[in-house]
């Protein structure tokens, strides 16, 4: 290369850097500081009436599982409540995708096999939750399945049962809101995958002796793979972190991590445990997502 | 005891639609495919020739009418019960698998054993000679190897008979010639019943034991590529394959008269008072016009083909006809439009049709 061409190479490697930098600046503002200043913060001492005081602590992390005993500072044992929170956010979180997936995937490829003309409504029938608020539609959830709801109401007039059914605030009422919610997550990226998928497979499927079963297993569910695992990620990662959704449906009792984490800044005023619990969450996701992906990967490879 | 076809579709009916919009796509059609031959159905599309492949395949009921494999009834069996594959015409390969995948896949999903799935993998991919992209993903090969693998995944559980739709439409034409012969290859190796669906006349001409000419739903003829190409039964038949001559004439006693004027004196067993002609160009001899019995002529225009020529001559009541001339070998051809000339029919070439 000539000094000349090397000088215009330098130039335009500067532009380039010029030109990125606003963006790498307000990346660095919006998603690295709020993390970093999250990181620092469960590395302090909670502050009497919250904030946090700087000193080095490692309170804040231990105590997502380990807890103080009231009555011999300096003994620590493992904290029960905080396992169940952490179980029940992990469990329901699961079960919502699964089940999600169940209904979406169906409702997904019926959407796709309908002719375009309709296709439109139907998808845009998907989307109609989205136009109210997110809160309004979990208190309606609430109106359904309360003791004096519509569910328990029209149960008890139709004689199935007698007693109402003690729905609101358990784990089911969660599950329920969050399925609900989510749904929409699960139907759109799977409905795009099947749209893409060549259906004169099928045939070719059947033709080769593969029943139906075989057909949906061997040929449908790995080629519109892609979708689910999208559609898998988009409902997990916010179920995990649900706030309003176990704040309505579940009572101050059945918390998830969000609501776990609220607690700690507001009335709890222990932010280092907070924002370690946040980090957690962060790197539960993470691992989550990292061994998700890499095993679905894995076994597209095999066929 | 006479053996049975081994495809014998009788009295099949389909039809799509309801109420006022039913479309007949097929309209009682009857026929029977031979043990180990080469059927080709040919059609203009939308003849229905697809749809009778789809039903011996499976993919439709008829609306009536049975269709026999080897003498048993599979009219409403579904098509995984069917000993009877297909090869698409978009080759509907699986994208997930790879080539060995997608050509063990029939096997493997008629719970063969997995060393005989793989050993008559190896064996197809011998038979295609894909031995070299037994692992690549399908996506990674070219459209004639894309057609090889349709063939041999369709080939792999030995079908009693193989359906071809259309399968090399989708080549150019160098590829077509390749898999043309390939084709044939195939078949006569395997002695597997190939019925093969196409509206080109050349390739149905070239690679069939037998044609059924279909059009309107309706099968108008079937026979051996020569039965089909020299005596065809009707215009339709006569127009669609190859190029021909139409001549209106009437019954005179033992022969036929033309607008012209001119008697020919043809063999036929047709009674119809009025009836077509046909030759074909090939049989069309120029002769001197001052010939006796020749059928007097002007040149209209010439076209040259390389290997022939088409003499494009009008009769005297303003008829077309047109002759093909053989190339010499400077080429010349000591024709001029405008020329007066005379026309021969080879004998036995002209063919009656009754309309």
């Amino acid at each position: 290369m000539s000094p000349a061409e090397e000088a215009k190479e330098a130039t335009s490697v500067r532009r380039a850097w010029a030109l990125t930098t606003p963006a790498l600046v307000l990346l660095a503002l919006a998603a690295a500081g709020p993390l970093l200043i999250m990181v620092i913060y469960s590395f302090l001492s909670p502050g009497e009436y919250g904030n946090v005081i700087w000193d080095f602590s490692t309170d804040g992390w231990r105590g997502i599982l380990w807890s103080e005993d009231i009555f011999e500072p300096g003994k620590y044992m493992l904290a029960d409540a905080h396992l169940a929170i952490l179980w029940r956010s992990i469990k329901l979180s699961i079960m919502t995708t699964l089940l999600t997936c169940l209904i979406g995937f169906p409702t997904a490829w019926f959407i796709a096999t309908k002719p375009p003309k309709t296709r439109v409504l139907w998808l845009f029938l998907i989307t109609i939750p989205f136009w109210t608020n997110l809160l309004i539609r979990t208190f309606a959830v609430n109106e359904v399945i309360r003791q004096e709801g519509i569910l328990n109401t029209f149960l008890i007039w139709a004689g199935v049962i007698t007693e109402p059914l003690r729905i609101i605030y358990t784990d089911i009422a969660i599950f329920t809101g969050m399925a609900y919610v989510y749904l929409p997550f699960m139907v759109l990226p799977i409905f795009a995958a099947i749209d893409r998928f060549d259906m004169r497979l099928l045939e070719a499927g059947y033709d080769l002796y593969a029943s139906r079963w075989q057909v949906l297993r061997r040929i449908i569910l790995p080629i519109v793979k892609p979708g689910i695992v999208a559609g898998s990620i988009l409902v997990f990662v916010p179920s995990l972190g649900a706030y309003v959704i176990p704040r309505v449906l579940g009572g101050g009792k059945n918390m998830m991590i969000g609501n776990f984490i609220d607690l700690q800044f507001g009335q709890g005023r222990n932010w280092p445990l907070g924002a370690a619990l946040a980090v957690a969450l962060l790197i539960i996701v993470g691992t989550a997502l990292f061994f998700y992906i890499r095993a679905t990967e894995r076994e597209g490879q095999n066929g | 005891m006479t053996q049975s076809p081994a495809i014998e579709a009788r009295n099949t009916v389909k039809e799509f639609g309801q109420g006022s919009a039913v479309v007949r796509a097929l309209d009682n059609v009857s026929v029977d495919i031979r043990k180990g031959e080469f059927f080709t159905l040919l059609g203009p599309s939308g003849c229905g020739k697809t749809t009778l492949l789809r039903l011996i395949a499976g993919f439709e009921m008829p609306t009536s009418g049975t269709i026999l494999l080897d003498g048993q009834d599979i009219t409403y069996l579904p098509p995984n019960q069917r000993p009877v594959n297909t090869v698409f015409q978009s080759y509907a390969l699986f994208p997930h698998l790879t080539v060995a995948q997608n050509i063990g896949f029939g096997l493997q999903m008629q719970g063969k054993p997995k060393p005989e799935v793989a050993a008559r993998t190896d064996q197809m991919l011998a038979l295609v000679k894909l031995e070299a992209m037994a692992g690549r993903k399908t996506s990674q090969l070219s459209g004639g190897q894309q057609q090889r693998v349709a063939l041999a995944r369709a080939l792999a559980p030995q079908p009693k008979v193989l359906l071809l739709d259309e399968p090399l439409s989708a080549l150019d034409l160098k590829l077509r010639k390749e898999m043309q012969t390939e084709l044939k290859r195939l078949q006569l190796e395997t002695g597997i019943t190939f019925v093969f669906v196409t509206h080109d006349q050349e390739e149905a001409l070239t690679m069939s034991d037998r044609i059924g000419v279909m059009s309107a739903g309706h099968l108008q003829q079937v026979g051996t590529p020569k039965d089909i190409y020299t005596q065809p039964k009707n215009r339709f038949v006569a127009s669609f394959i190859g190029e021909t001559n139409f001549l209106p004439a009437t019954r005179e006693g033992a022969g036929f008269r033309l607008a012209t004027g001119d008697l020919l004196d043809v063999a036929s067993t047709s009674t119809a008072p009025k009836v077509t002609l046909t030759v074909r160009p090939e049989q069309v001899r120029l002769c001197d016009p001052s010939e006796a019995g020749a059928i007097a002529a002007t040149l209209t225009n010439l076209v040259y083909f390389g290997t022939d020529t088409h003499c494009h001559l009008a009769l005297s009541d303003g008829t077309e006809v047109v002759a093909r001339q053989q190339s010499t070998a400077s080429g010349d051809i000591s024709l001029s439009q405008g020329q007066k000339l005379g026309l021969r029919f080879a004998p036995g070439a002209v063919q009656v049709l009754e309309e």
